[in-house]
């Protein structure tokens, strides 16, 4: 049965860090560092994580299409908000998908979102309905690490399904080895990283072509062949290598984005892919490969299909919509790098109830209102009585999503008196084409943006609240300026 | 048809402690400053109050929940006492109650008092608490300077006005208002400042600088009242009674329902037209002659002279600006200073509006006394924030007008 690439889709934060600001900050403790200070890498916002930028890169990838018919959705990625709450469970309330899809979240390798991805062409083609893929990677860097310069935060989507779709599977193999370039305990904040030299003359050049040559052997593909290779790695010179090594095309080798972006770690193969899907021509062969203890490959060919399932941002626009910034304390601040003076605002307990969050998930986390059953009114939350003036109608409402509507500007501030982790606080009344309003938190909205009454806005799944005395940290949509590049949604 | 609460009740005595940064005083000293004061106005025994309301907000950072409190502080002798919370219009409601005790027949002399302990926090500002557990996951991270900054951008977007023209005329509010706090003894504020000072002060809540935003302080007011006959029989005349007693409370029309455009109060609409109603007042700009407004912002008092329908709708900032409701104008505001410069503490602010009009129309309001006493006051009190709150309207006037 053929599998195919049927939908996808990518978000990249809109911070770029300046990588220079980073190498100069702490040149006067390493400035061996000073190599890595080219380009920007993508930083996510304070309320932003693998589950929120996950769910961000499945929008992108399912656009208007029905969400009824998934059959499963798989997180991939090593910094899981939560160790003990399915996290792929929080990003399927926020995508409002039914309750009978299959959820799991993949993690423990930096090869979980290949794997994921191979696993998940399996499972399609062994009847299991479509599977949409995500990855997304936020990683904790020490100051001063070459990590924290070449790392970047980001999320991809990839809907696999039978039939061809926009590019169908042609092979893929996987190659297993606990080679241990790096890890992280239990209970450790960072990686403990090895000899990079060992790194890539034991495990790039050796595990990976094992995994290559039998996917391309799978797929009946020669190397030479290959108009697309996606080695997700931060170095272009190993990927280079690899390529004459096996026997690809010079030309075939892709942009790793290190200048733009980063390497967003399990999210980055996929971030890749979607990357090149945005531009592969049809007939185009592309090979996608994964490393982490060991070694995935997986080889498609583009089909005609693809110019119709192109995503309306994915990576090319999540690149375009990017914003330099040269604010390197506000980054150690927000990742809690370095120990800053919230003030005795920021005490408030978070407290949250899980019956009174479960009770009001599809409010909170699928931002679900309902619709007056006499008079049609949208209305959020959705309520027992039409809030109306005209109608009071009590009963039951219907379902009303208001995730994915038009919704404009209605009154905003910004706030410096109200605690916020990046100050100051913008929220505003919001309100929908169609009827319902929301006094709503807003969010990456620019310095110095000229907010006015009438602007578009669109909603986005963030971080609400951090309760750092739990560890838990709670969801809920906010608004932000739709951005210039972006076309306004349904 | 209700028949309204028109000179049914008399303010017996009020009282009123000095509002600010009290440090070294508790709630109960401030409770106990505020009523001795009113007793000694009203000249008649503790004894003879048969019941009580008691007003806080935020209770959880001073005397905690019930009427207790207040019965403890006083050594009230067993009465009933009633603790009343409905945000900043609190101070108001306890008056609500013990006005109807007294026009039901059910007491003949009843109390109101309200107090708040704000400045136990450690920071400038009200408390940071929660809004309650389902609000708290979803409403945005608003603090009120934030709430209420917002009517300026939708008052601006509504009737076309420059920023730059509603900042002057919000300056003009606050530089107003700290010119009477100057001559307040009780109040918190009493620096007069000049509108540059206001205009160049720091942001708050854009565009609320800090000199638009009113002070947060401890204090206590309170009210004594009775029946006019009762009151007569007490010796008093030239009695100031009860006109009207309103309040409106949101339904959820502002905050999700797309028919309010944000940059004026649906409540406070609805209830100055039930209050000019029940006062038997037609041309409210005509006949009120003083009034006490709910400032917490500058921006807030603006728009409230136009929902007050005192100024045509999109005719505040001409009416600031022009004077109207400067001490000297036709039609003061906040002669006392208002929240802004006497101070906030929210359970009290009601009760310290009414003291002011009360001494206003008595001739007892010092440096700060009218030329002639008004015949008609207002009151109001806005809790919450402008897409969901409580408004009330009170109006007291000289008994017969």
């Amino acid at each position: 049965m053929a599998v195919g690439i049927h939908a996808f889709g990518g978000y990249l934060p809109r911070r770029r860090l300046s990588r220079q600001i980073v190498v100069e900050a702490n040149a006067w403790f390493a400035p061996a560092l000073k190599g890595l200070g080219r380009g920007e890498r993508a930083i996510a916002n304070w309320d932003e994580d693998p589950v929120t930028m996950a769910v961000e890169a499945c929008r992108d990838a399912l656009g208007l299409l029905d969400r009824s018919t998934l059959g499963a959705l798989w997180l991939a990625s090593t910094t899981l908000p939560f160790e003990d709450r399915q996290n792929a469970g929080i990003v399927a309330e926020a995508l409002g998908l039914d309750s009978t899809v299959r959820t799991l979240d993949i993690a423990g390798s930096q090869r979980a979102g290949t794997s994921a991805l191979l696993t998940a062409i399996d499972a399609v083609a062994g009847g299991a309905g479509p599977v949409l893929v995500t990855a997304a990677e936020k990683r904790r860097t020490r100051v001063a690490s070459p990590l924290e310069l070449t790392s970047g935060d980001g999320a991809a989507a990839i809907l696999v399904g039978e039939g061809d779709g926009g590019a169908v599977v042609l092979g893929a193999a996987t190659e297993t080895a606990d080679f241990v370039d790096h890890y992280r305990g239990q209970h450790q904040d960072f990686d403990y990283v090895w000899e990079e030299r060992w790194i890539r003359d034991e495990g790039y050049q050796k595990l990976v072509p094992v995994a290559v040559e039998r996917a391309l052997a799978a797929a009946g593909v020669g190397a030479a062949d290959i108009q697309h290779f996606c080695f997700p790695t931060s170095t272009t010179r190993v990927a280079a290598a690899l390529a004459r090594r096996l026997g690809l095309s010079d030309g075939s080798v892709r942009d790793n984005l290190q200048v733009s972006c980063g390497e967003t770690g399990v999210a980055h193969p996929l971030v890749m892919l979607v990357h090149v899907l945005q531009e592969a021509d049809e007939g185009d062969l592309i090979l996608v490969t994964g490393f982490g203890q060991g070694g995935d490959a997986v080889v498609l060919r583009v089909g005609a299909g693809l110019a119709d399932r192109q995503p309306v941002r994915g990576i090319e626009g999540s690149l375009a919509a990017g914003v330099s910034d040269t604010n390197y304390q506000r980054y150690l601040a927000i990742n809690d790098l370095i120990t800053i003076e919230r003030g005795l605002r920021a005490e408030v307990d978070k407290q949250t109830g899980l019956t009174t969050l479960y009770r009001n998930r599809a409010m909170l986390l699928g931002f679900i209102g309902g619709r007056c059953r006499a008079c049609g009114t949208p209305q959020y939350p959705a309520s027992g009585a039409c809030v109306n003036p005209d109608c009071g109608a009590t009963g039951p409402q219907d379902r009303y999503p208001f995730a994915d509507r038009s919704a404009q500007l209605n009154s905003y501030t910004s706030d410096r008196l109200t605690y916020s982790p990046d100050p100051p606080a913008y929220y505003g009344m919001v309100q929908f084409e169609g009827g319902g309003r929301a006094m709503i938190d807003f969010t990456d909205v620019d310095p110095g943006a000229t907010l006015e009454v009438g602007v578009p806005m669109r909603m986005v799944f963030r971080v609400k609240d951090y309760d750092p005395m739990r560890g838990f940290r709670r969801y809920f949509w906010k608004a932000m300026p739709v951005l210039p590049s972006a076309p306004a949604e349904e | 048809m209700a028949s309204g609460i028109r000179d049914k009740v008399a303010l017996l005595g009020m009282g009123c402690s000095r509002f600010g940064e009290r440090w070294n005083d508790n709630a109960e000293a401030l409770i106990l400053e505020a009523f001795s004061e009113a007793l000694d106005d009203a000249g008649i025994e503790k004894c003879q109050i048969d019941a009580a309301w008691f007003a806080t907000a935020i209770e959880e950072q001073h005397v905690g929940k019930s009427g207790i409190p207040l019965a403890m502080a006083l050594r009230l002798p067993l009465i009933p006492v009633t603790r009343v919370e409905n945000y900043c219009a609190s101070g108001s409601e306890a008056f609500r109650g013990a006005v109807y005790a007294v026009a039901s027949g059910a007491c003949d002399v009843a109390l109101a008092l309200g107090v708040e302990k704000l400045k136990d926090t450690g920071y400038g500002g009200l408390p940071q608490r929660s809004r309650g557990a389902v609000n708290d996951m979803y409403w945005s991270n608003l603090s009120a300077p934030g709430a209420f900054a917002q009517l300026a951008t939708a008052y601006q977007a509504k009737h076309g006005v420059a920023r730059e023209d509603l900042k002057r005329a919000m300056a003009h509010v606050s530089v107003k208002s700290h010119a009477n706090g100057a001559k307040n003894p009780k109040a918190h504020l009493r620096k007069a400042i000049d509108e540059d000072r206001a205009l160049n002060a720091p942001m708050i809540a854009d565009p609320l600088g800090l000199f638009d935003c009113c002070g947060v302080s401890d204090g206590a007011a309170c009210a004594i009242v009775t029946t006019p006959d009762i009151a007569r029989g007490l010796g008093r005349t030239d009695l100031v009674t009860v006109k009207a007693l309103q309040l409106s409370v949101s339904n959820g029309t502002e905050s999700q329902h797309n028919s309010w455009d944000g940059s004026h109060f649906m409540t406070t609409q609805v209830a100055s037209a039930r209050a000019y109603e029940e006062a038997g007042i037609s041309n409210p700009r005509e006949a009120i002659g003083l009034t006490e407004v709910h400032d917490c912002f500058s921006v807030t008092e603006l728009v409230t002279m136009e929902d007050l329908h005192l100024s045509p709708e999109g005719g505040a900032i001409k009416d600031v600006m022009d004077g109207v409701f400067d001490a000297e104008g036709a039609l003061p505001c906040q002669i006392d200073g208002g929240l802004k410069c006497f101070g906030h503490p929210i359970g009290a602010s009601g009760l310290r509006m009414l003291y002011e009009i009360y001494l206003q129309m008595q001739g007892r309001a010092g440096d700060r006394q009218r030329s002639t006493e008004p015949t008609f006051g207002l009151t109001h009190n806005l809790g919450g924030f402008p897409h969901q709150n409580v408004c009330s309207v009170v109006i007291v006037g000289q008994e017969g007008a």
